[in-house]
């Protein structure tokens, strides 16, 4: 009985392991993939895929730091990804492995260096801009036809929040999201991490603070496509999402995003291979598998970001290529900034204020 | 011995579920944090023998706590915590305690039922029904929608994302944990002895005050310890239905850990949310005690 007990363990064991070497498992964000792409993926490769979401960075830097997260191929931010680097968290990516790194497009990876020198640890899978999703009609209800829905005196300017406070706005509950724009309303370097920037931007918030019915970083998609919300504050390729649902329930909802004239967050979605992935082998498959053109196009086409993926754009829907939305034209480019992560002392002020913003305490 | 060994079982759970986590989160509290994997400093390092082990407690201190102390947000927000479990405890306890007394006083074939159907909605995931009250609650939700339609409002009330929002979720969730207890003193209950208080002279109304609740008393003193406690600590119900005003100690810890990355000030703060929570739970230890010596 007992050898036979050993056998069926060890048999067991050995499955798992078989099972293990099929499988790659990736954790990206939510709303963020075409769905199809993931069956195609294992068709072709036979590699069973678990995909897993989250929705905010700072939850996926607390697994990467941790260790034993179980992923093989995660998706940071570019200024988040550039920490973890520095902590360890991530593993070089063997080049060889990665023919459809030719693709690339070279005007993104000159960017994404800033984070990720050499471009060594992590490609580009989608990048974009952080600006103003309105429903159209009702901001023009409230604040009449030439309410500045391009501008970020829509949502920093008290007396446009108090209006428009009645049909709802959401801001992201992301303080390195919120902090630049707030910086550059009031003429700063958005990039300032000092305390006396930082008691700034917390003036400029607070101010508007009791207009903000919620900071959240995904509810603003369905809420902003089901007429709940008017304006968001958010990324970009999520209010086209919106935009996008809304047109499909056909429910009157007209929503439109727009990068704020006065500067917008450039920001960078970045795969990686945490130092620890199962998987390793079968992650570079998944990184070479999205870095296909083809793949990569149906990926941006379904979620209204722009990819670093040159390629691609051959196959990018009309919709999406010659959205100055998401592919900005050079003028819109010029006005887009990009900035680096926190340290620790300033992380922890910055923090700090956005709870004190967000609970008024 | 076998005596012993029953002890051990129940300690040895409490040693493995309880104990070495707390002392994991205790040295976590008296760290630095660090820019590495994982997030603090120092790390235990054996194959440095007995120096490794010196080294280890003497860079360990209290610096985090102390930190606590210098910013309000941190009492600010035990207080706001602990404000919300005693206002939210008492709403149970007064939805919780009709519904109780009613089906003790139902039908004996009828209380199954009832008592399935009072525990039926942990069948459902938690999570899910919390995001269902979202959907009811927004103010595009159905509640609003139905209101609108009887006519009773004109604009649709902004419920989701204020604090009667966490208000609503927790005594919803929490309401078994209240119903529960309160039913199973009610239900011991000899009705002789209503009738008594009626055949001395009370009311209806004054046997219920001076009979019904004194005998139920320790059932309502379980059901407040078991929605208390919890509620103090809660994360979810806030995060969802709560706005951004909502200030509880489990978003401030959920801050310090993932905005933060601040591994040792949160678990400072995990320690002394035990260190409050443990006046309510040796109240509750001796109030149970009590009670198994009464009736023993």
């Amino acid at each position: 009985m007992k050898t036979h007990l050993l056998t069926m363990t060890a048999g067991a064991a050995l499955l798992a392991s078989i099972a293990h070497a099929d499988e790659v498992r990736v954790y990206n964000w939510s709303d963020y993939i075409d769905e199809e792409l993931l069956t195609k993926f294992e068709e072709e490769t036979g590699i069973d895929l678990i995909y897993d979401v989250f929705d905010s960075n700072e939850l996926l830097e607390t697994k990467m730091l941790a260790g034993g997260s179980g992923y093989d191929v995660v998706v940071p931010t570019g200024t988040f990804l550039q920490r973890q680097i520095q902590a360890g968290a991530f593993q070089k990516l063997d080049e060889s492995k990665l023919p459809n790194l030719d693709n690339m497009w070279e005007a993104i990876e000159e960017r994404t260096e800033q984070y990720d020198p050499g471009n060594e640890y992590s490609i580009n899978y989608m990048w974009g801009t952080t600006g103003i999703g309105v429903n159209v009609n009702k901001v023009k209800e409230v604040l009449g036809e030439d309410a500045p829905i391009s501008s970020l005196e829509l949502v920093f300017n008290p007396e446009n929040m108090e209006k428009l406070s009645e049909c709802g706005v959401h801001f992201l509950d992301a303080p390195t999201e919120m902090i630049p724009a707030a910086l550059t309303y009031a003429g700063m370097d958005p990039d300032l991490k000092d305390e006396e920037a930082l008691a700034k931007a917390e003036e400029v918030l607070s101010a508007v603070r009791p207009y903000v019915q919620k900071f959240h970083s995904s509810e603003y998609i369905n809420a902003l496509a089901n007429g709940d919300i008017c304006v968001a504050f958010g990324w970009s390729g999520d209010i086209l999402q919106a935009r996008d649902r809304a047109a499909e329930a056909d429910n009157g909802v007209e929503v439109a995003y727009n990068a704020p004239t006065e500067g917008a967050l450039m920001w960078f979605d970045q795969m990686a291979i945490p130092v620890d992935a199962p998987n390793p082998d079968a992650a570079h498959t998944f990184l070479n598998f999205i870095m296909d053109a083809e793949n990569m196009a149906a990926a941006s086409n379904y979620v209204y970001y722009a990819n670093g993926n040159k390629a691609s754009q051959e196959f990018l829907i009309d919709d999406v290529i010659n959205d100055t939305a998401i592919y900005p034209d050079e003028s819109t480019l010029e006005n887009l900034y990009t900035v680096t992560p926190f340290p620790p002392r300033e992380q922890r002020n910055l923090t700090r204020m956005w709870t004190s913003v967000k609970s008024g305490t | 011995m076998r005596r012993f060994l029953l002890i051990a079982v129940p300690y040895l759970w409490l040693v493995a579920l309880f104990l070495i986590p707390f002392l994991i989160v205790l040295k976590i509290s008296l760290s630095d944090i660090a820019l590495a994997r994982p997030p603090y400093m120092p790390q235990l390092d054996l194959s440095a023998g007995w120096e490794g082990i010196r080294s280890f407690f003497a860079a360990l201190d209290f610096e985090n706590f102390r930190f606590l102390t210098t910013d309000d947000l941190y009492w600010k927000a035990y207080l706001s915590s602990l404000q919300i479990a005693l206002i939210s405890t008492l709403l149970t306890l007064l939805v919780g305690y009709p519904i109780a007394y009613a089906m003790a006083r139902s039908a004996p074939e009828w209380r199954p039922t009832l008592l399935m159907l009072v525990i039926l909605p942990f069948w459902t995931s938690f999570l899910i029904r919390v995001y269902a009250w979202m959907g009811i609650l927004a103010n595009e939700g159905l509640l609003n929608q139905f209101l609108l339609w009887l006519g009773v409002i004109n604009e649709p009330l902004t419920i989701l994302n204020t604090n009667t929002a966490v208000y609503i979720g927790i005594v919803y969730t929490y309401l078994p944990f209240m119903i529960l207890p309160i039913y199973s003193a009610l239900e011991r209950m000899d009705d002789s002895l209503l009738e008594a208080a009626e055949d001395l002279g009370c009311s209806r109304m004054s046997a219920f005050w001076l009979v019904t609740i004194p005998l139920s008393k320790n059932g309502i003193i379980a059901g407040c310890f078991l929605v208390f406690i919890p509620v103090i600590g809660e994360f979810v119900i806030p995060s969802l239905l709560g706005g951004s005003g909502t200030l509880m100690i489990g978003k401030v810890l959920w801050e310090e850990f993932f905005s933060n990355r601040d591994w040792p000030v949160a678990s400072a703060v995990a320690v002394i949310l035990l260190l409050i929570l443990v006046i309510p739970i040796i109240l509750f230890q001796r109030n149970e005690q009590k009670q198994r010596e009464a009736e023993g």
